[in-house]
């Protein structure tokens, strides 16, 4: 018994020394990632959609411009998977064109809502003081419009546009992001190591850089993720509503908004566009969940 | 207590006034005259110069300010470019529709969120955890315009239970709140679990456990009592979420409310109407915060207000 007790534990030191010698963060992570199956083919997923964007116009089965009324608001068959629109137009097509818009809106918003809200957290956490006052207190005027209000009146001054709505989108995501960053800037920034640089005399602008940044970068990612779901969503919203990108383009959001009028005869148009959003947004939100879990455990919703 | 509120209240001040500028230069902030969009297009010069001093336009813009600000105090919110008639009679009617359509929204959303996040926490890793945890992700997912069009197409136009829009009867109700709801019953769910998983790990469970208390009693008595604080806070920051998503709703099931308004006003360029709207929703959302910050308090005893 005893004898066995001690292999065990043996083998479990042997073990661990092992792993502690072979893992680097990155392999560390890559193995927490691998365990969240959802989040792992959803991964697999946004690649898939990304591969898609880049090449969606030139490998779409029909003409997504073209009027052909000789087959109008046809349900889905072998010919057109999705069925047609009310301009004849394949579903299918169109949805797999327009697979690039929708990700480009979301990632673009986002990313310049990440780098906006990263400086303003940067500084907001780094230096504290009235710094830290006045920037949060515009954080708090921007968050006292709810999100997608706020781009409708960003909207109703710059004018309907798919470009404005990426804008409207990024400011609304601005004060998320500063909110993060100031908060993981304020963890990083009582630590020993960022004490010690401060010590021997670094700068501040290498002090947030190089210290500090670093450490934010993974709240920073996770939310990048979450927040892209909502970004695509809210901009479908807006398309839909007419603000966002206007009729012939192949926005999921406006393609759906089309198909409202036929919703009694012809209940593929919006169906099929919004399964696409679904289903993207979906893959999005699970790869944010699955990174959350894997980077950042103490981040909840 | 009451010095708390003071506190919380001289802080919000300063928000509403930036608020209150911000929404007051909106008008400014549009490229083109104010007083030609109020005159109309085809208005002569003259027409255009007289709107400007019946507005006021013609003055500094902090005498505007403090004019604007004294028209707000009265209740004076401007006339509507569309419909001619005072934006606070319009904005008036269209308050209650928005008002019961979030709330019972908000109503469904808790109880089923709760629901499903108790039921997760409590099965965690099993079966029933894993489909509350995607129905909830998947419900964070759904386009709201979009469930709302296919809940139309099936139980308005198939199967004939409901109206597809408008508000006449509770019936009218159902469909909507439904859809405005999900997202909020997606993101309370998922709260609820990950605050009660936390509280179930506490020495007080385990102790209730061992002095023999049943599960139920554990789980709902002792343990979701205190996993409810951050939801509370959680939940009551959604009401924001809801005004936002009943824009997009109204639109949806033609609901007679601000939401719809507000879209409309933006297609005829009102812009008296998209400010008053606005500053409403700010207001309301300001104030909703508030109300959940002084919750915060009466549930969780632990906080003192100093």
């Amino acid at each position: 018994m005893v004898e066995l007790k001690l292999s065990k534990k043996e083998e479990y030191m042997k073990l661990t020394a092992e792993q502690i010698t072979s893992r680097t963060p990155f392999s560390e992570f890559w193995r927490k990632f691998k365990k969240q199956k959802l989040a792992f083919i959803s991964f697999f997923f946004v690649v898939f959609l990304i591969l898609l964007a880049a090449i969606g116009p030139y490998v779409a089965p029909y003409d997504i411009s073209e009027p052909d009324y000789d087959s109008v608001l046809l349900g889905p068959s072998a010919e057109h998977w999705a069925g047609t629109d009310a301009y004849g137009r394949d579903i299918f097509s169109r949805i797999v064109a327009g697979t690039q818009i929708s990700l480009f809106v979301g990632l673009s918003s986002v990313l310049l809502g990440a780098i906006g809200g990263t400086v303003f957290g940067l500084l907001a956490g780094y230096y504290g003081k009235w710094v830290d006052r006045i920037i949060m207190r515009i954080c708090d005027v921007l968050l006292a419009f709810p999100g997608i209000l706020l781009a409708i009146g960003i909207i109703a001054i710059l004018g309907p546009g798919l470009g404005n709505v990426v804008i409207a989108v990024a400011i609304f995501s601005i004060p998320v992001f500063a909110r993060i960053v100031r908060s993981s800037t304020l963890a990083v920034k009582s630590t020993l190591y960022v004490e010690a640089t401060k010590s021997i005399g670094a700068k501040p602008s290498r002090i947030i850089w190089k210290h500090i940044f670093p450490g934010t970068v993974s709240s920073i990612i996770v939310y990048f993720t979450m927040r892209i779901g909502s970004a695509i969503l809210t901009a479908a919203s807006l398309s839909f509503l007419g603000l966002g990108a206007q009729p012939p383009t192949p926005e999921w959001g406006a393609m759906l908004s089309g198909g409202r009028d036929y919703l009694n005869i012809a209940p593929h148009v919006t169906l099929f566009p919004g399964l696409a959003i679904f289903i993207t947004v979906l893959a999005f939100n699970l790869l944010g969940d699955g990174l959350r879990d894997a980077l950042d455990p103490k981040i909840k919703d | 207590m009451l010095r708390f509120l003071t506190k919380r209240l001289l802080e919000i001040i300063p928000i509403l006034l930036v608020v209150s500028i911000l929404i007051f230069l909106f008008v400014h902030m549009i490229p083109g005259d104010p007083a030609r969009l109020v005159a109309g297009e085809d208005a002569t010069l003259e027409d255009v110069e007289l709107v400007r001093k019946e507005l006021g336009l013609d003055k500094p813009l902090h005498e505007q300010y403090i004019n604007y600000m004294a028209n707000l105090v009265k209740g004076d919110l401007g006339t509507s470019l569309k419909t001619k008639r005072p934006v606070t009679e319009e904005v008036f009617e269209r308050f209650m529709p928005t008002f019961w359509l979030t709330f019972w929204s908000m109503v469904w959303a808790v109880v089923i969120g709760l629901i499903i996040g108790v039921v997760s926490a409590t099965k965690r890793n099993k079966w029933q955890d894993y489909l509350g945890m995607f129905g909830a992700v998947s419900g964070l997912s759904l386009p709201s315009f979009w469930l709302g069009l296919m809940l139309i197409q099936l139980f308005a136009v198939t199967l004939g239970w409901f109206p597809s829009g408008g508000m006449e009867s509770w019936k009218s109700y159902i469909l909507p709140s439904f859809t405005l709801g999900t997202g909020v019953a997606a993101v309370v769910a998922r709260f609820t679990r990950s605050s009660l998983m936390d509280v179930l790990k506490e020495d007080y469970i385990r102790t209730g456990r061992s002095k023999g208390l049943s599960e139920g009693k554990v789980v709902w008595g002792h343990g979701l009592r205190n996993a409810m604080i951050p939801v509370v806070t959680m939940t009551g920051l959604q009401f924001g979420f809801l005004l936002g998503g009943s824009v997009v709703i109204e639109t949806v099931f033609s609901w007679p409310g601000l939401g719809k308004l507000l879209i409309d006003s933006v297609a005829y360029r009102d812009y008296p109407v998209i400010q008053a709207e606005m500053l409403i929703f700010a207001l309301e959302f300001i104030l909703i915060n508030l109300i959940v910050d002084l919750l915060y308090g009466v549930l969780n005893p632990q906080i003192r207000y100093e």
